[in-house]
């Protein structure tokens, strides 16, 4: 057993974890937060996206050992007392969910985009979304709602 | 899916890392960014006993000059090498052909060195840093000692590193002056090359002066297109360069797989070092 001190959407947790622990498992299995699903285990869907001080990493990429010392922020960190972010708003106005499944990870891998451009053109987001799977192939209003956040002056 | 089990630590300097290893031996496996290594592991293709975690080794992350050349240190990730603006300056290649390799989140935790430890011949860099005449600095209990590219390749997934060795840099010379591109074919954005080509070219005069191709997923290890950069020289119009790039597929060894044949892909290898080549050379 290895122990870690990780800061998991504000709260510091402190465990003690087998090396072999991916972080998806830590976050949904040990913290109970299912806000973020495993999809596809091959690092290829991007469903379990979260930040890792403070970039989109693929949960199911990372051990729970590596992410010691480190904040992590899930799709369930992002609104605050019930109030959605711009970007999470956008994905509602625009019906950028059919099943939802990929929607967490689309909400991390948005934001990532949005931090380092701000404005991105259609072309921009659709690259920075590969990898990011959508088995409903709901890409459309995702993109819409990627662009309609990026129009809000505070979109993440 | 879960790994095996295993032994982990991370030590905090390069020392410590090696003496690990060399505890470790042959049932050592060194961690970097994991993007290699994790899914490995999850899918039971590996049982490494002791993992040897680098990543928060002080000093092996970020890019120097060093006189003509680029050195890159081990945990630079792809993400830093793609926006670095020492290796967009003087080593444009390798961040063109980073920005293909997977996804962002993927680009956050690999790293250049860990794709190249890895020794996968459908992976980007190899090709790229064999074009760029790259070398590799290995540190172990004898001490540090220099590798070129072109004898760090051994064979599929297999490098010249010894078990109890870390590759703490990768030194690329500055190809100032040089245009370059990488073209990649793969069915879906996220997937391996099914055959990759990268190109430098240097022009004089409106003629091309000297031409560098690595290719990806052309053998077990990357190779150099050397017929091809052969009769690239002199060559002055993109007539002439479809002419060297029928050699392109020369010496390759392709394998076979769901995806392609090999002579299906000896047929990519020319048509896309072909268009490599023009827009390296800026005839496209």
């Amino acid at each position: 057993m290895t122990h870690i001190s990780v800061k998991v959407d504000g709260t510091t947790y402190e465990d003690d974890v087998e090396p072999r622990l991916l972080l998806v498992h830590y976050l949904r299995d040990r913290l109970g937060l299912t806000g973020t699903p495993i999809g596809c285990d091959t690092s290829n869907c991007g469903a379990c996206t979260v930040e890792l001080d403070g970039v989109s990493v693929k949960s199911c990429s990372v051990l729970a050992v590596q992410a010691d010392g480190s904040e992590v922020t899930t799709v369930e960190g992002l609104a605050h007392d019930g109030e959605l972010t711009a970007l999470q708003r956008a994905f509602h106005d625009k019906h950028a969910l059919q099943c939802g499944y990929c929607t967490p990870g689309m909400l991390m891998a948005a934001r990532d985009l949005l931090r380092e451009h701000p404005h991105p053109t259609t072309d921009e987001i659709r690259h920075a979304l590969e990898g990011n799977l959508c088995r409903c192939t709901g890409y459309q209003n995702i993109v819409r709602a990627v662009q309609a956040a990026s129009e809000e002056e505070v979109p993440a | 899916m879960i790994p095996p089990a295993f032994d982990y630590v991370r030590p905090t300097s390069v020392d410590e890392a090696v003496r690990a290893l060399a505890e470790g031996g042959e049932e050592a496996k060194v961690l970097a960014g994991g993007q290699s290594l994790l899914p490995l592991l999850r899918l039971r293709l590996a049982f490494p006993e002791l993992v040897v975690d680098v990543g928060r080794i002080p000093g092996l992350r970020g890019v120097r000059e060093d006189g003509d050349m680029l050195v890159i240190g081990a945990m630079t990730t792809h993400h830093d090498v793609v926006h670095d603006p020492l290796v967009r300056r003087h080593a444009g290649l390798l961040a063109a052909a980073t920005a293909t390799v997977a996804d962002p989140a993927v680009r956050h935790r690999g790293t250049l060195a860990g794709s190249l430890a890895h020794a996968d011949p459908a992976g980007d860099l190899p090709a790229v840093v064999l074009a760029l005449d790259g070398e590799m600095v290995a540190q172990g209990p004898r001490g540090r000692r220099t590798i070129a590219a072109r004898d760090f390749f051994v064979d599929y997934l297999q490098s010249s590193l010894e078990p109890d060795e870390l590759l703490v840099e990768v030194r690329l010379p500055k190809a100032d002056g040089w245009g370059f591109h990488y073209e990649k074919f793969h069915r879906v954005s996220q997937s391996w090359a099914m055959v990759g080509v990268a190109a430098l070219v240097r022009r004089a005069d409106g003629h091309i002066a000297e031409a560098r191709i690595g290719l990806t997923n052309m053998s077990s290890v990357p190779l150099r297109a050397t017929a091809t950069e052969q009769a690239l020289t002199g060559a002055g119009d993109a007539e002439a360069v479809a002419r060297a790039a029928e050699s392109a597929a020369e010496g390759t060894h392709a394998s076979q797989d769901a995806s392609a044949t090999p002579e299906y892909r000896e047929h990519l290898t020319r048509v896309l070092t072909r268009r490599a080549v023009l827009a390296a050379a800026g005839m496209g």
